[in-house]
């Protein structure tokens, strides 16, 4: 039970204080559970290669993965639902307010400067994602680097989201199975 | 809780497991999934509202896929909406990191998994993009708000601003840009 809390507790902090997201809290992260023994730090490097290949968040992803190295499922659970618990009270809390105040012309002049803005930074993290999938090698020279497997996922992905309008979820399936013919194949 | 809440809370739970299974790549990510989930086919939320509570949900402490799938929730269907989707969202992250964590510590080794995780992350990059282009043509409508979008996406790639800083920045922006108008609506009628 003390292991429990302890783990709900833990992981709650580091759920508070991480602002910014992505790879923002990892120093956080590290210095919490390598001061508590439950994990070296090549561990957490080996968290970080397994939340890139899998779907969910790298914060979500180490309070599942020591919770459970720690106490099985339970203690999995306990340390997931200390992560999010303290975001989840505040977002409630600002999305019942934002429904009050999000008609009121301060909000609305703050919100048209934001709008663009958050254009750019989901942009930015496109540009991203591009560059790591598409020239993983890039340095300095960028077509040296350029990944034509993937060039060619790529163009298929673009092609049926926007002229057969397929669903993302069955878009990720055939990229999936693409990336693996693709490297029989080819 | 009536019917129609509990009803919208079970759905917003498997539309939301499922942006869970396939959200690879971070918060962002997941925009096309909730574009096409819940804002083309349930109406639940406009497309320009989408933006909004990626703007908030930023500025607060958390994850972003979590994060907007709570503040989403509740917009949908109050308190058991917000709980519905961030369990929805957070739970197939939980069954695979668990299932690694018991069974199979070093999949990364395994054959294939690269590959196929090349694949994803060009599918994902093409996503990405079509969502920038979607959002950008129903939230960017003037020469301002692109000039704005281009200095935001400038300040993170080029020069590594956080994104708080930038979103600070835009607000501020926003509301300057509103006295500005407001001193000129202003002046005209003074005349």
């Amino acid at each position: 039970m003390q292991v429990l809390m302890e783990l709900f507790l833990t992981f709650a902090k580091i759920g508070l204080f991480t602002i910014g997201g992505g790879y923002a809290m990892i120093p956080l992260i590290t210095q919490e559970i390598t001061r508590r023994n439950w994990l070296t730090l090549e561990g957490v490097i080996d968290i970080i290669a397994i939340s890139e290949m899998t779907p969910g968040p790298f914060a979500i992803n180490s309070a599942t993965f020591i919770g459970v190295q720690q106490m099985g499922l339970v203690g999995g659970a306990a340390a997931t639902l200390g992560v999010i618990a303290p975001s989840f009270i505040i977002v409630v809390l600002v999305a019942r307010y934002f429904a009050r105040v999000k008609d009121h012309p301060v909000v609305q002049s703050i919100l048209s400067g934001l709008r663009p803005a958050v254009i750019g930074l989901i942009a930015s993290s496109a540009f991203m994602i591009v560059q790591n999938a598409l020239f993983p090698d890039a340095t300095g020279n960028w077509l040296q680097g350029i990944n034509w497997r993937s060039i060619a996922v790529f163009a298929i992905a673009l092609l049926a989201i926007m002229k057969l309008k397929i669903h993302p979820a069955l878009m990720i399936i055939i990229s999936a199975a693409l990336g693996v013919l693709f490297f029989l194949w080819l | 809780m009536d019917t129609k809440t509990i009803r919208n809370s079970l759905k917003l739970f498997t539309v939301f497991f499922r942006i869970g299974v396939f959200t690879f790549g971070g918060g962002y990510a997941m925009i096309p999934y909730i574009q096409r989930e819940i804002v083309d086919k349930n109406k639940w939320i406009e497309s320009e509202e989408i933006i909004d509570i990626f703007a908030i949900v930023q500025s607060v402490p958390g994850v972003i896929a979590v994060n907007s799938s709570t503040f989403v929730g509740y917009r949908v269907a109050g308190l058991a909406g917000a709980v519905a989707a961030t369990l929805g969202v957070v739970l197939p992250s939980y069954i695979i990191i668990a299932v690694i964590a018991i069974f199979l510590y070093n999949f990364k080794d395994y054959p294939f998994v690269n590959e196929a995780f090349r694949g994803i992350q060009a599918g994902v990059a093409a996503l990405m993009c079509h969502a920038v282009y979607r959002l950008g043509k129903s939230s960017v409508k003037n020469a301002y708000g692109l000039v704005l979008a281009l200095a935001a996406f400038l300040a993170l790639t080029v020069f590594g601003a956080s994104a708080i800083l930038v979103l600070l920045t835009a607000g501020v922006l926003g509301l300057v840009a509103m006295a500005v108008r407001s001193i000129k609506t202003r002046d005209k009628k003074g005349r």
